[in-house]
């Protein structure tokens, strides 16, 4: 049996096993279970993925190549850490009274079910089954995201299915024009939606239609990015889910949306033959990024501030993206992944900081260090990792889109730079009171998970120092593939 | 301008003179039966005028020359106007007085008329019918231009003639701009011809009446040329929905035998367009006023939804 | 019979518009859910009759799917929720209909412009029917911004579904079967899910009015 169908089918496994046990005591060990298990899967697959190269499986439905292998490995090993943190973590919230059996057991069945439509959609080869993932995911997270029942949480998970469904429309409308390009190409004998059979044409397409579904295509899934203007619904649904929701929301399905816009852009780049679906990226990413920082700068709440950083670097990643090149796309790639190993640490960190206050406003949070100094430390170490300081691997990326992006867009340098260092000064005004100063909060009954925290920050720091042979491979050749 | 078609020309005019008020009837008789209540007789409406032409007519002291003569000048006006239609021929020697443009005009003109004898005596009521009636006829009249550049569009003329000879010559198509324009047209004719959703003929009480307010004043003769006016003008506007979406059976030039049986076919539509219309008066409910100008916006937009569809389709 | 394909088509082009028009108009919630109805059934006929004479079974399976779901299932489903929910007095919208109509025109005319391009280098059938499904998908989500009740947001979700399932009936005759299943998939599990969330809604705000759920904001 392929490490595929493990990887597949075990999260697909886990939602429904959890759906009939999810509300015991111990769900909460068997919903980790679940994920290390397909955590394993991937490494499994990661390996065989180094010894043979890309691979098609299932009759060349689905496809792992350079660009979604790593991507898959990064899905497998956040799940598994925002599930060993969810154990204290719901546990202390269901004593808090905020959940119940109930929406317990819904919570873990639709967090397996959530991993299994990311990993389906990363390794899928099928364009419209791409789509099919997105919406899946859009679904589970809405029943996430509103699994408190709080009139604001419900709000949220309003708003988030609206604004998404009808940007994933959008998206829909894309793919449907992609693939009129291809059957004027290979007739509607042979039409498909195969990537990889798409890729093979792509300079055949036809410029109109695949300019027009680039645009759809990009508003569709920036949507799910949370590209401004189409971002009102990311604060709200990450600041109201629980904190392992944020963490995964931010983390991963940010990376999957991009994933999708990714192959989209490599089709059109060659049916177009211009530069217009880099140029857009760039102008939505930098429009991204400049909003997002000034927003930061008006926050009170501290799930909604780190959320705008979330839409802050996915602006610059597909900023980078849109500018194109090795460096930059190798930079954007690097990004993608340091930045949800740190985002997903600093939510972690954040969670355990409000249920210790009670609250999410950042001004009634103070002297983390003084109560439990490895929270303090953690999420300390996470703002400063986010904000760019070296070595972690966020400076990294950063200084090579930086650089790039002075070479060749300078118009944009003097935008990015500010946007960067307005989002700093904010961050840190916000963060050190937080951390640092005398406190009045209390221990809570049980110990938090913070191995996951320096986990995640260790290998960003480790991502910032020394990449690996085989995953410098990966972004090389997967920024070949984009570059044309 | 041959004997022909001056015939034709006087037939028309004959043939809407007299059957204007039968089709009133009809329309009459249908919305009783299909309400369950018995009709009255079917030559009921010629009675009501000749019982009208015998009366002595009666006006206000402070009335102006306007108001004596306006009957007729609004007469008049639906009688071209039933004359350009091309009910039974299209070789009508005065079709090149008026396109479809014009015709708008036309009923624009007896709009303006009829609205300013309304207020001339200076009764609340007929301020109030006027008011309403250039409301109505204000919304309206881009909804029905609108339709009738659909057809133009398709047809490439504006002389309603021209279109009638396209359109029956096409080989049989559906065309789907002219379902909405059809649909439009439904509506602007309900509105125009103060027929139910939007006005009741039959009511009696003056605050919810459009179209009667402004007649309230009048008698005996006068009141008989607007009655005959109103029923003329449905007469036209069904003749106009026949000439643009059913064609067929409408005379040429030089076909004597086509003429003769152009009548009877176009007695036939007119009955069943009767039938329909009685039908969608029972079915539907008398609207508030401030909900009219929603109606007719719909019907424009819909007019002009058509125009663009039949752009983007490109007249397939 | 082959000659009045393409006109058949465009005819129920045209009425799935005038539907979307009419939704748009429309005040009372019943009607409103019977209009997307018969927006469902006129989708069904098209995909029949263009499998019919394309000789594509997919189409048959593909329009078997949408009978079953968006003419059948879901309007029950919605009567139903509206029944238990009460909810059967008039829509509000946000700008009055007079105006809306007029943003529809906006719209269609955007519509038709941006699809004037691609509908002449479709080789289908039905190439011109594109500009009509963009205006439904584009009309749809303008319903869906300037209603402040629930359910008519969500039926103008769906019928933005219906949109766009016709545009990939007749511009490519449907698109691979697994895409199709799953599409009607999501779509199921979106409503089921948007009628939980519709009683919860109402459990805490005490009313569907969607203006009472702007409270997040920045401050």
């Amino acid at each position: 049996m392929h490490a595929l169908s493990l990887v597949l089918g075990i999260p697909l496994l886990g939602g429904l096993v959890l759906a009939l046990v999810g509300h015991w005591p111990r769900a909460r060990d068997v919903n980790v279970g679940f994920s290390l298990w397909t955590f394993l899967a991937a490494c499994v697959m990661t390996y065989e993925v180094i010894e043979g190269g890309p691979q098609f499986l299932w009759a060349r439905q689905f496809y792992i190549d350079p660009l979604n292998v790593f991507l898959v490995t990064l899905t497998a090993f956040v799940s598994l850490t925002t599930a060993i943190f969810s154990r204290p973590y719901m546990r202390i919230e269901q004593d808090h009274g905020k959940m119940t059996p109930k929406r317990m057991r819904l919570y873990h069945s639709m967090y397996q079910l959530f991993g299994f439509t990311m990993l389906l959609g990363l390794t899928t080869n099928n364009l419209g089954l791409l789509w099919v993932a997105m919406e899946a995911a859009t679904l589970t997270t809405v029943l996430l995201v509103s699994v408190y029942r709080t009139p604001a949480s419900l709000e949220a998970a309003w708003k988030y299915f609206i604004l998404c469904g009808v940007g994933i429309a959008q998206a829909l409308f894309g793919t449907i024009l992609i693939y009129m390009a291809a059957d004027k190409v290979l007739g509607s004998e042979h039409a498909t939606l195969l990537w990889t059979s798409l890729s093979d044409i792509k300079g055949q397409l036809d410029p109109t239609i695949m300019s027009l579904a680039f645009v759809f295509l990009l508003i569709g899934y920036g949507t799910k990015i949370g590209l401004v203007p189409l971002h009102s619904w990311l604060p709200d649904a990450h600041a109201e889910g629980p904190t392992p929701v944020s963490a995964v929301l931010s983390g991963l399905l940010l990376n999957v949306a991009m994933y999708a816009v990714l192959r989209c852009k490599v089709l059109t780049d060659s049916a177009l033959g211009t530069q217009m679906a880099g140029q857009l990226m760039m102008g939505f990413g930098l429009l991204s990024v400049v909003v997002a920082a000034f927003f930061i700068s008006r926050q009170k709440d501290v799930k909604r501030m780190f959320s705008y950083s979330s839409i802050e670097h996915m602006g610059l990643v597909t900023f980078a993206f849109g500018m194109g090149g090795p460096i930059a796309s190798f930079a954007g790639l690097l990004h993608m992944t340091v930045h949800s190993l740190v985002k997903s640490a600093i939510f972690f960190t954040v969670g355990h900081a409000t249920q210790k206050a009670g609250t999410q406003t950042m001004s009634e949070i103070r002297g983390l260090i003084k109560v439990n100094p490895a929270v303090g430390w953690g999420l300390m170490l996470g703002v400063m990792a986010i904000l760019g300081m070296p070595p972690f691997g966020v400076f990294a990326s950063e200084f090579l889109i930086l650089t790039t992006a002075m070479r060749e867009q300078p118009w944009a340098t003097p935008f990015l730079f500010l946007a960067l260092g307005v989002a700093f000064a904010s961050m840190l005004v916000r963060v050190l009171p937080m951390v640092f100063g005398d406190t009045s909060l209390k221990r809570l009954a049980h110990p938090p998970a913070l191995v996951p925290v320096f986990v995640h920050l260790g290998l960003g720091l480790a991502l910032g120092l020394y990449i690996p042979p085989y995953l410098n491979g990966w972004y090389v050749a997967a920024a070949r593939m984009m570059g044309g | 301008m041959s004997a022909l078609g001056v015939f034709s020309q006087v037939l028309a005019l004959v043939a809407a003179l007299l059957l204007a008020p039968l089709l009133t009837g009809w329309i009459n008789q249908w919305r009783h039966w299909l309400q369950n209540k018995s009709a009255p007789s079917l030559l009921q409406p010629y009675m009501n005028l000749h019982k009208l032409f015998n009366k002595e007519s009666l006006m206000a002291e402070h009335a102006s020359p306007l108001y004596r003569f306006a009957p007729y000048v609004v007469f008049g006006c639906m009688l071209l106007a039933s004359a350009i239609v091309p009910t039974l021929s299209t070789d009508l020697p005065l079709s090149p007085a008026a396109d479809a443009i014009a015709l708008v005009g036309l009923f624009a003109l007896a709009r303006v008329f009829i609205s300013l004898a309304a207020m001339d005596v200076g009764t609340a009521f007929g301020t109030l019918g006027a008011r309403r009636e250039m409301l109505v006829g204000f919304l309206a009249e881009p909804a029905l231009l609108m339709v009738l550049f659909c057809a133009s569009m398709i047809t490439g003329s504006t002389s309603l003639t021209t279109m009638v000879e396209t359109l029956a010559h096409r080989d049989l198509a559906i065309y789907p701009s002219l379902l909405l324009a059809g649909v439009a047209f439904t509506m602007v004719s309900l509105a125009e011809n103060a027929r139910v959703p939007v006005d009741n003929p039959d009511t009696h009480l003056e605050l919810t009446m459009i179209h009667e307010a402004m007649i309230l004043e009048y008698s005996a003769r006068h009141l008989a040329l607007l009655e005959w006016a109103a029923s003329l003008k449905l007469f036209a506007y069904s003749c106009i929905g026949l000439a643009l979406f059913f064609p067929w059976g409408v005379a040429e030039a030089n076909a004597p035998l086509a003429l003769l049986l152009a009548l009877p076919v176009l007695v036939f539509k007119l009955a069943l367009g009767g039938m329909l219309m009685a039908m969608i008066e029972t079915a539907s409910a008398k609207m508030r006023i401030f909900r009219v100008p929603e109606f007719l916006g719909t019907a424009f937009l819909m007019a002009v939804i058509g125009l663009l569809v039949n752009v983007l389709l490109g007249g397939k | 019979m082959i000659k009045f394909v393409p006109q058949l088509i465009n005819l129920f082009a045209t009425l799935i518009l005038l539907l979307s028009f009419a939704m748009i108009a429309q005040r009372r919630i019943v009607s409103l859910i019977n209009l997307f109805m018969i927006q469902g059934a006129a989708l069904v006929a098209a995909s029949f009759l263009l499998g019919y004479v394309t000789h594509q079974p997919e189409l048959y399976i593909s329009g078997t799917l949408t009978l079953l779901l968006k003419v059948v299932f879901i309007p029950l489903m919605l009567h139903r929720l509206i029944r238990k929910l009460n909810v059967r007095w008039d829509v509000e919208t946000l700008i009055n209909i007079p105006t809306t109509l007029l943003v529809g025109i906006g719209l269609v005319i955007f519509s038709f412009s941006l699809a004037l391009p691609i509908s002449r280098l479709s080789d289908s059938l039905a190439g011109g029917a594109l500009g009509i499904a963009l205006a439904c998908v584009m009309l749809s989500f303008m319903m869906m911004i300037t209603r402040s009740k629930a359910i008519p947001q969500v039926i103008g979700f769906l019928s933005m579904e219906n949109g766009l399932l016709f545009a990939a009936t007749t511009v490519t005759s449907g698109m691979p079967m697994i895409v199709e299943f799953g599409i009607a998939l999501d779509v199921l599990v979106g409503v089921l899910i948007l009628g939980v969330f519709m009683f919860q809604i109402r459990e805490k705000f005490d009313s569907l009015d969607i203006r009472k759920l702007e409270t997040l904001k920045e401050d």
